[in-house]
């Protein structure tokens, strides 16, 4: 497996719109403590070192 | 101050050498009486080899250091017949709970293996453990222990070193076939060969108290992240023997160590962690850590064991445990060296075996240090996600350290081993530590690992092996069946026997190399191999 670069979420528009809704309300830091712990819970799903591993890199400044 | 312990204190001697004038010409000389230079000093008499130890202190331990003594130390320790006043003075613990400000997040049970002679951990303070060691040494005609002995000067010759020594009575020189360094993380022994030691410093500061206390606590280790009596901070508890009780106070980078040591400041602390509780002060200290190894471990005829070596962050209890097993190590390489039996690759080989080992938990330590003190704010927002997710997702649970506690690093790599042929399963490749089992002697229940000897053994799972010899070194023939009896059939289990499987044990209870069958010419490169021959 590689890191999916393609799009892979069904309907784009939804997705994001329940993303940042998640975060109406939140003051900036509520929304970085809710982000970290949403990367953990995602990077657990994904499990695969390899592709934490490039997501790492691609999401690097 | 010390309520419940009155630590011994050791005659200064003169010694003939000095007395006479005439600089005597030892076989090995080891500077520094903590827990790895007495071990140093039991392990090589063990071996036959007689050996000088100097420290320029005349006591034990001054508060509790160490503390917590981990299963491998331990075996160690039963090889050379101490470990059972150990066992039976300190404290078993298994259970571990992790705190989050005022909440339970997680706890860990180490749940041991069932079957092993020895626990998984005990706390024990550091005198008694030095204590124990010194009586025992104390019976060993060829154990010299020097109180009020300081190294002052040192330099190489090609095949000895020559080492200037202060007592009350002045300096002398002395001379050695090989120096063992055991004087910790200070080391004037390193700095007077010119070793680098390189690493990480962590700009923290703790605070550690023992108190002693009559309460209800369970035997567990109890962490704390962020708690309501030391916010933003974190904070440990640890039983010992004799109701004292280790407490540890992360305390930042801008504590000043001269206020924080002041009982008037500790005592506060104390209350406000343990509530409603009755105690004493006995011991307290401010430190600060750093992860670091030297360049090499040894610099011509000086080698380098324990703190001397490398230093790690107390968390994980990786400190002492690793220095009694780079003696583990070294040991058996400098007797067989000492005695002709083996070249000087032999002692390179515990660089090559120990740097990996260090390295190994040098980095377990710095990854528990970067949990526990965050370098930034964007570490301590996983850090505290972390934490807050492990109370109700186990997912987390694997991420949250608080310290991972020292276990053997297998030489995986090491020149050592002879590489396995064919598929086995479990723990007992080459490289690793044997493992334990019981069994039974003649119908007697006992175990497995008081029946390797001190020397290279054959392990036979079959009726084939037969003795094999490189050089002056015979690798014995250890029968199962024959000797002993493997009568719940855990020892063939934890090592993968089939019928006729051989494995070759190292004198340090390493598995060196293993068959499915013996042929004695396969054998014997392989202990020629484990002796850096081959």
């Amino acid at each position: 497996m590689t890191l999916i670069l393609t799009p892979n979420i069904q309907n784009p528009d939804g997705f994001y719109q329940e993303l940042t809704n998640a975060q109406r309300d939140l003051n900036e830091e509520a929304a970085n403590d809710m982000n970290a712990r949403l990367v953990l819970i995602l990077a657990n799903h994904i499990g695969d070192r390899a592709i934490l591993t490039e997501a790492l890199a691609l999401a690097a400044p | 101050m010390f309520s419940t312990y009155d630590a011994p204190v050791y005659p200064y001697i003169p010694s003939p050498e000095q007395t006479l004038g005439q600089p005597a010409r030892h076989k090995v000389l080891v500077i520094g009486a903590g827990p790895v230079g007495l071990t140093a000093a039991l392990d090589l008499a063990a071996r036959g080899v007689s050996v000088v130890v100097m420290d320029d202190n005349n006591t034990v331990s001054v508060g509790s250091r160490a503390v917590c003594y981990a299963k491998r130390s331990l075996e160690v320790w039963d090889r050379l017949g101490v470990a059972d006043r150990m066992v039976a003075k300190g404290i078993e613990w298994n259970l571990g709970k992790v705190f989050f400000g005022d909440r339970q997040v997680y706890q860990f049970d180490l749940l041991p293996e069932g079957g092993h002679k020895i626990p998984a951990f005990i706390n024990l303070q550091q005198y008694y453990l030095e204590d124990y060691i010194v009586q025992a040494a104390a019976d060993n005609p060829l154990i010299d222990i020097r109180w009020k002995h300081k190294l002052v000067g040192l330099r190489q010759e090609p095949d000895h070193a020559v080492l200037t020594i202060e007592t009350p009575d002045g300096t002398f020189e002395t001379t050695a076939d090989w120096v063992i360094a055991c004087d910790g993380a200070n080391s004037a022994t390193r700095r007077m060969v010119g070793a680098d030691f390189k690493g990480q410093a962590f700009q923290d500061r703790f605070l550690i108290a023992d108190i002693v206390m009559k309460a209800d606590f369970p035997t567990e280790r109890w962490f704390w992240f962020d708690p309501p009596f030391h916010r933003n901070q974190s904070a440990l508890l640890h039983k010992q023997c004799d109701n004292v009780w280790r407490l540890d106070f992360q305390l930042g980078w801008d504590a000043d160590p001269e206020v924080e040591k002041r009982p008037e400041n500790i005592i506060p602390r104390v209350k406000a962690m343990l509530p409603g509780v009755e105690f004493e002060l006995e011991w307290a200290s401010v430190y600060q850590f750093a992860c670091r190894r030297i360049d090499e471990l040894r610099h011509g005829r000086v080698i380098f064991a324990g703190d001397s070596a490398h230093q790690v962050s107390p968390f994980g209890a990786r400190g002492a445990n690793t220095g009694v097993q780079d003696i583990d190590n070294l040991a058996w390489k400098l007797a067989a060296v000492v005695k002709g039996e083996a070249d000087e690759a032999l002692i390179d080989s515990y660089h090559e075996e120990r740097a990996f080992a260090a390295d190994d938990n040098i980095l377990n330590s710095t990854r528990s240090t970067d949990f526990i003190s965050p370098k930034n704010a964007a570490s301590k927002r996983f850090r505290n996600a972390v934490l807050d997710m492990a109370e109700k997702a186990s997912f987390a649970r694997p991420l949250v350290n608080s310290g991972r506690l020292s276990t053997p690093t297998p030489y995986v790599h090491s020149s050592l081993n002879t590489p396995d042929a064919g598929i086995w399963k479990g723990k007992m490749v080459p490289g690793a530590p044997c493992s334990d089992a019981p069994i039974t002697v003649e119908g007697v229940p006992g175990w497995f690992m008081h029946q390797i000897g001190n020397g290279f053994t054959l392990l036979d799972f079959g009726t084939q092996a037969q003795p094999v010899s490189v050089g002056d070194t015979t690798a014995k023939v250890l029968r199962v069946g024959e000797q002993f009896d493997d009568t719940e059939r855990l020892l063939a289990n934890r090592y993968d026997a089939q019928p006729g499987t051989v494995y070759l044990i190292r004198p340090d209870q390493y598995v060196a190399a293993r068959w499915r069958s013996f042929n004695a010419g396969e054998v014997t490169a392989a202990l020629a191999r484990a002796l850096a021959k081959g």
